[in-house]
Parts: C-alpha cells; sequence; structure tokens
C-alpha cells in the first residue's frame, strides 16, 4: 500500500476512535462540558494533561528546531518542562484548592474586582487564540504532504475537522479522548525514533543513539555533525551561543516559556479535574513523565534528521534526489534553486541552494523561479531566485516538515511515515480542543455568566459556549494561514505573553496576602501591553530588538519583570485585601479542612 | 481552653506553610541550577566535558535539565503529600485536644 493510502487509513481509524470515547462520554450538563466529574485517576489525568500540552508545536515543530538551530533548541526543551516544575510548584496544589473553573476565577475572586476578572480573561483569549494558531498551521502541515494540496488547503480541511471535532465531546470526552491521543501521538514519535537510531547507530534506545558511532562513519554522531556543519558553512551543532542566539537571548527565551507554562490557562484547569490536592500533585509528576518521553526523544531525532537531510541532499543531482525531497517540493514547504551546475548546493552560504516559500504566494513563488530561469540563461530581465529569497530571510527548508519527513529520510516503511501523519493530527487535535474550551468557557463563564447574566441557564451558557468554539475556530484557523511565524515561534509568542500577564498575578496572589486590586491589575495590562506591542512591533514593524537585543520570543521575561515590578512598586500605596480574602489566601494555603470545599461542583454552584 | 486550641491550630498551619516554603525553595534551586545553569549561563564551559559521547553543556541543555525536572516534581509530591499527613495527624489532635 502507498504512503497515502496508509494515511487514510490510519487518520481514519484514530479519528473515528476519537469521536466514539467522545460520544462514549458525552454530558450534556456545563459542568460536565468545562471539568469533567471528579473521579479521573491521576495518571490518566497526568496522560491527558500531556496530550493536552504537546501540541503540534511539540510534536512536528520542535524535533526540527533543534535540527536547525542544534543547541540552542534546547532552549524549548527547558523551557516547556522547566515550566511544569514552576507549574507543578507554585500553583497547581494551590489552584486544585481552590476549585473554581478558571484561571480568571481565580484572579477575580482574589483581587475580588471584575475589572481584574476581564483582564484576565481577555488576556487568557488572547494567549489561547495565538496558541491555537499554531496547531491549525500544524495540522494544515500535515493535510497537505498527505493529500498532496497547498499548505493553505490543508488549513481549512484542519478548520473543518476541528470544528466538528470541538462541537461533539464535552470535557469528560477530553479527557478519555487526550488519553487515547497520548498514545497515538507517543508511540509515533517513537518508533521512527527507534527504527532511524539502529538503522543509523545500531542502538535501540534514540538517547544512547544520539552519542554513539555512526555505523560504516567510525565517527560519532554528533563529531560528524559538528564537521559537515564546519565544512558547509553552517553553526557548529553542540556548541553554544554562535550567531543570533547569545546567551541572553537563549536564557530570555528559556524563561519566558518557564514562566509562560504556569499561565497558560488550558493545562492550569486540568488539575482542578483530580480528587484532592494530593492528586493534583501526583497527576502533575505524571504530566511530566509523560511528556519527558516524547521531549527526551526529539533531541535524537533532530540530530538523525540533520544527518539524513545534509547527507541526503548536498551535492545530488536532479536524478540521485531521494523521494521524500519531491513529495515536500510539491506543498511550497522546500524549494531547490539550483545555480546552473545541476548538483544541489545546501550551505550555510551565499552558495546555498535550499530555500522555502515561507509567506510568499504559490504566484510570488513562481515568478521567481522564471525569473531564476532567465537569470540561469543570462538574460537581462532575469533575477537571481537565490538572492531574492536569502533576502526574504527564506533560506532552508520549512522547519516544521523535519520530523514528518524523518521515516521518509531515512527509508522507513510506508504505515510508519503514515503513522507519523496520525500522531501530528493527533497533537494538535488535543491542544486545540482544549484550548478552544478555555476560550469558550472563558466567555461563557467569565463574562457571560459571571457579569453579563448572572441568571443563565445552563442550556444558555452551553449554548453560548458552543457558539463561541465556532467562531474561535475560523479565526483561529484565519490566523493558521496567514501565521507570523513557524509553528513553534507562534507558540513561543503565546507563551510570553502568559509570562507577562498571569504568572506575576497568580504567584502573588497566592504567596503575598499584601498585594491588592489595583496594583495587580496596573501590573497585568503593564505586562501583556509590553509584550504584546514589542512581538508585534518586532515582526510587523521591523523594530530592531532594541530592549537590550532581546528578540520578540524572549520579551515575555522583560514583560514579565516589568508586571511584577509596577505590582510591587504599587502594592505599599493601595490598600491590602479585605479580610474575607485575607481568608481566601490561608484556605488556599491549607491542603486540610477542604472537605467539601474540595467539590467543584459545590463551589461552582455556591457563586 | 479553646482559646489554647486555636493558638495551637494557628501554630501548627504556620508550621506547615513554613516547612511548604522551605521545601520548595530547596527545589526551586536545584530547578535553577540545572536548566537555567548547567543548561545555559555554563553550558559553554561545560562543554568542555562530555557524557556518553556527548558534549556535557549540549547533553544538560537537551537532556540532564528534562531529567532532573521530572526527579525534582516526584519529590515534591513525595515529601509534600508527607507533609500533608503529618498536618493532618497534628490537626487531629489539635481537634482531640479541643473537644
Amino acid at each position: 500500500m502507498s504512503v497515502q493510502t496508509w494515511t487514510f487509513l490510519f487518520v481514519g481509524v484514530t479519528f473515528g476512535l476519537y469521536l466514539v470515547i467522545a460520544w462514549l462520554a458525552r454530558v450534556s450538563d456545563t459542568k460536565g462540558f468545562y471539568v469533567a466529574g471528579q473521579g479521573i485517576p491521576a495518571a490518566a489525568n497526568g496522560m491527558a494533561t500531556a496530550a493536552d500540552w504537546m501540541s503540534a508545536a511539540s510534536f512536528i515543530s520542535m524535533a526540527g528546531i533543534i535540527s536547525t538551530l542544534g543547541y540552542a533548541g534546547g532552549m524549548y526543551l527547558m523551557g516547556w518542562t522547566g515550566g511544569y516544575v514552576l507549574l507543578a510548584l507554585l500553583l497547581a496544589p494551590y489552584l486544585r484548592k481552590f476549585g473554581h473553573f478558571t484561571v480568571p476565577d481565580f484572579i477575580g475572586d482574589r483581587y475580588h474586582s471584575n475589572t481584574a476578572r476581564i483582564v484576565a480573561v481577555v488576556c487568557a483569549i488572547f494567549v489561547s487564540f495565538t496558541y491555537v494558531a499554531g496547531q491549525m498551521r500544524g495540522v494544515g502541515i500535515v493535510f497537505s504532504r498527505f493529500l498532496e494540496v497547498d499548505v493553505n488547503v490543508g488549513v481549512y480541511i484542519g478548520v473543518a475537522i476541528v470544528f466538528v471535532y470541538a462541537t461533539l465531546g464535552g470535557m469528560k470526552g477530553i479527557t478519555w479522548t487526550q488519553v487515547a491521543q497520548y498514545w497515538v501521538l507517543i508511540t509515533a514519535f517513537l518508533t521512527p525514533a527507534i527504527a532511524i537510531s539502529l538503522q543509523y547507530t545500531g542502538a535501540a534506545i534514540p538517547q544512547i543513539g544520539l552519542g554513539s558511532e555512526l555505523i560504516g562513519e567510525g565517527t560519532a554522531l554528533l563529531e560528524k555533525l559538528d564537521q559537515i556543519h564546519a565544512d558547509l558553512g553552517f553553526a557548529s551543532y553542540t556548541e553554544p551561543f554562535i550567531g543570533s542566539w547569545d546567551k541572553l537571548n537563549v536564557f530570555c527565551v528559556a524563561l519566558a516559556l518557564m514562566a509562560g507554562t504556569a499561565g497558560l490557562p488550558h493545562v492550569i484547569v486540568r488539575f482542578y479535574t483530580v480528587k484532592n490536592v494530593a492528586a493534583a500533585r501526583w497527576s502533575a509528576f505524571w504530566a511530566l513523565l509523560f511528556i519527558a518521553l516524547l521531549y527526551l526523544t526529539a533531541p535524537a531525532i533532530g540530530a538523525f534528521a540533520r544527518y539524513a537531510m545534509l547527507d541526503g541532499l548536498h551535492g545530488k543531482t536532479e536524478a540521485q534526489l531521494p523521494e521524500w525531497f519531491h513529495s515536500w517540493e510539491q506543498t511550497g514547504l522546500i524549494l531547490w534553486l539550483d545555480d546552473g551546475d545541476g548538483a544541489l548546493s545546501y550551505t550555510g552560504t551565499a552558495s546555498n541552494e535550499i530555500f522555502r516559500s515561507g509567506n510568499l504566494g504559490t504566484a510570488q513563488v513562481a515568478q521567481i523561479k522564471q525569473d531564476h530561469e532567465q537569470w540561469l540563461r543570462g538574460e537581462a530581465s532575469g533575477r537571481d531566485g537565490r538572492a531574492v529569497l536569502r533576502q526574504a530571510g527564506l533560506s532552508g527548508p520549512d522547519r516544521d516538515i523535519i520530523v514528518l519527513a524523518t521515516p521518509e529520510m531515512a527509508g522507513l516503511a510506508a504505515w510508519i511515515i503514515a503513522f507519523v501523519a496520525a500522531g501530528g493530527l493527533a497533537a494538535a487535535l488535543s491542544t486545540a480542543s482544549g484550548l478552544l474550551l478555555v476560550i469558550s468557557s472563558s466567555v461563557a463563564h467569565d463574562i457571560y455568566f459571571r457579569i453579563v447574566n448572572t441568571e443563565a441557564t445552563e442550556g444558555q451558557r452551553l449554548l453560548v459556549g458552543r457558539a463561541v468554539i465556532g467562531v474561535a475556530v475560523i479565526v483561529a484557523g484565519f490566523l493558521g494561514i496567514y501565521p507570523p511565524g513557524f509553528v513553534s515561534q507562534v507558540v513561543a509568542f503565546a507563551f510570553g505573553l502568559a509570562a507577562a500577564s498571569f504568572f506575576p498575578v497568580i504567584v502573588l496572589g497566592i504567596f503575598s496576602r499584601r498585594v491588592g486590586t489595583v496594583p495587580a491589575i496596573a501590573g497585568m495590562i503593564a505586562g501583556i501591553g509590553f509584550t504584546a506591542i514589542y512581538i508585534l512591533g518586532s515582526v510587523y514593524g521591523g523594530w530592531s530588538h532594541w530592549a537590550f537585543g532581546i528578540g520578540p520570543q524572549g520579551i515575555g521575561v522583560v514583560g514579565m519583570a516589568l508586571n511584577f515590578l509596577v505590582t510591587l512598586t504599587l502594592t505599599p500605596f493601595f490598600p491590602a485585601p479585605d479580610q474575607s480574602i485575607q481568608d481566601l489566601i490561608l484556605s488556599i494555603r491549607e491542603p486540610e479542612g477542604a472537605g467539601p470545599g474540595l467539590n467543584i461542583d459545590r463551589s461552582v454552584e455556591a457563586d | 481552653m479553646s482559646d489554647v486550641a486555636d493558638t495551637r491550630q494557628k501554630e501548627a498551619i504556620d508550621r506547615y506553610w513554613k516547612r511548604n516554603i522551605i521545601t520548595m525553595v530547596i527545589l526551586l534551586v536545584i530547578w535553577a541550577v540545572a536548566g537555567l545553569g548547567a543548561g545555559i549561563l555554563f553550558a559553554d564551559k561545560l562543554n568542555a566535558f562530555s557524557i556518553g559521547g556527548i558534549p556535557l553543556g549540549f547533553w544538560f541543555a537537551q537532556q540532564g535539565s528534562i531529567l532532573v525536572f521530572v526527579m525534582l516534581i516526584l519529590v515534591y509530591a513525595i515529601v509534600l503529600n508527607r507533609l500533608d499527613k503529618r498536618h493532618h495527624e497534628e490537626l487531629e489532635a489539635v481537634r482531640g485536644a479541643k473537644a
């Protein structure tokens, strides 16, 4: 069977599985829709959190980014896993004790202010949208390759699927579906990794393969990579802080991702679903353990893919080029503009002939190719397409294809290649549905029920929630077609925004009894405002990185510092929270005496 | 009698919170040293050494730090859940005295 047939089979079967689970677990009341009952075991909740958490960015984009950046790719690994530690230690048990639906709920209650609640809802929606956009782009890439269509058509298909999918199941469905999705995505990630590691180094464990000698080469993989990189003019693979990724930027991006993790609303909401504070802690452990399985494997895939790509492309003629190159060429995610010698040159210098189409339209790319042909023939109207694309910053293949293409590069069986597509889809779907749920609960619960119509019936709230999901999917699809960057970069922006807005106010809300309403709101606005303007200015406005040379991905750290600074500076001038809030803080800090207070249903009804 | 019990209950809660904070700070220091320290700030220097064929700074950034993070949460869950249990027993004792 061909790769395409296998893909249809796997995608069809896994998708059917998710829908069946969602249907079996379907619940019609709001409580079930937002936070599934209380009976989810910590390990299953951990697995669902891991699936929720590991998005298309983790699955499709991360190993690709490591493959391209080498050492600096580690900032994503450290950022996302290190953030989990902050989440588990600083937030999870306390928010679980608090026991309300959403993060804005906590902020609204703790700072006793609807203004704070609205600012938090706006932040949550903003962050979630940025993140969902990344997922849509990921789904689009999967479909574009396997249905052999343009990446934008892939995004349309993805939008339709996510929409049907997200409106069908409730949260109860989502938890168990996500458990299934975790298994699909982790198996799909590990299978090719093990196969490639065996093929290149003979080590069955990819993490050991990473440090092993290449079969038939007599040199270690990483040593060989450093050597090839030096020969072709790329920056070293293992040496840190070369080129644009200096120590400060790597540090800032890692820290922004860490603090942002702790502020991501769709991950936090997961901790409300376990039965008590102790289970929330165990759930955090299981989640990180399951996440680490993928995160520890990604560096191995990244290194093997880098080797396979350089080895498979550089110096080859049209006839010698591997099959996978041609399949991906159709998507526009990898382009070859020859200098006329007929041999492909993939280097880190001006002689590079490998590019990607990025945000350019099909017509623009065709024009560049045509001009390039004319230039090759020496016609005056021609233009060197390589220079054009290099100037547009489009050197090298699209990083997002690397994980999907790796099994093809290594010549693995067709069914493995197709299985990876199903895995990528599982990763994107699980995260997208989790996020859409946060967006809809933020609007339906925090705005509609708590502020607009406090008398709303469950039916009305559910209807608002579903409508919001519909609108959200369409907006996110639009963002997926016009993305402001690579999947994992888009996601990094979301984390930066979360770090700059939520993290300081939640942490201070738990660990300080002094911080009052006005300083917290001022801090949140200052943090997210600064970060959002800086990111937009850098990505669209062509700003230089004027804040200490920190790029848009790491700027969330500065926004977070600003948030802390504004909040703490203003605190002495404003009153401390009143007695009822003081009691609330003390009760959050205390795992004891929870009793019925731990029951989500009752705490919601009590409002 | 009730006043004494209230004071003792408050002391127990304060003691629990203090122990919680100490545990958390210790774990966060390890977190910072392994992730931000070994993985980033000292990565260039650590690359002079190697582990299993992988330069050490590079290894910390892409493997070691993650392993440490998983261990940290495991330790946190075990220590804190034990602390919770002890705290529960202390409170029970206080409540017993109250009754």
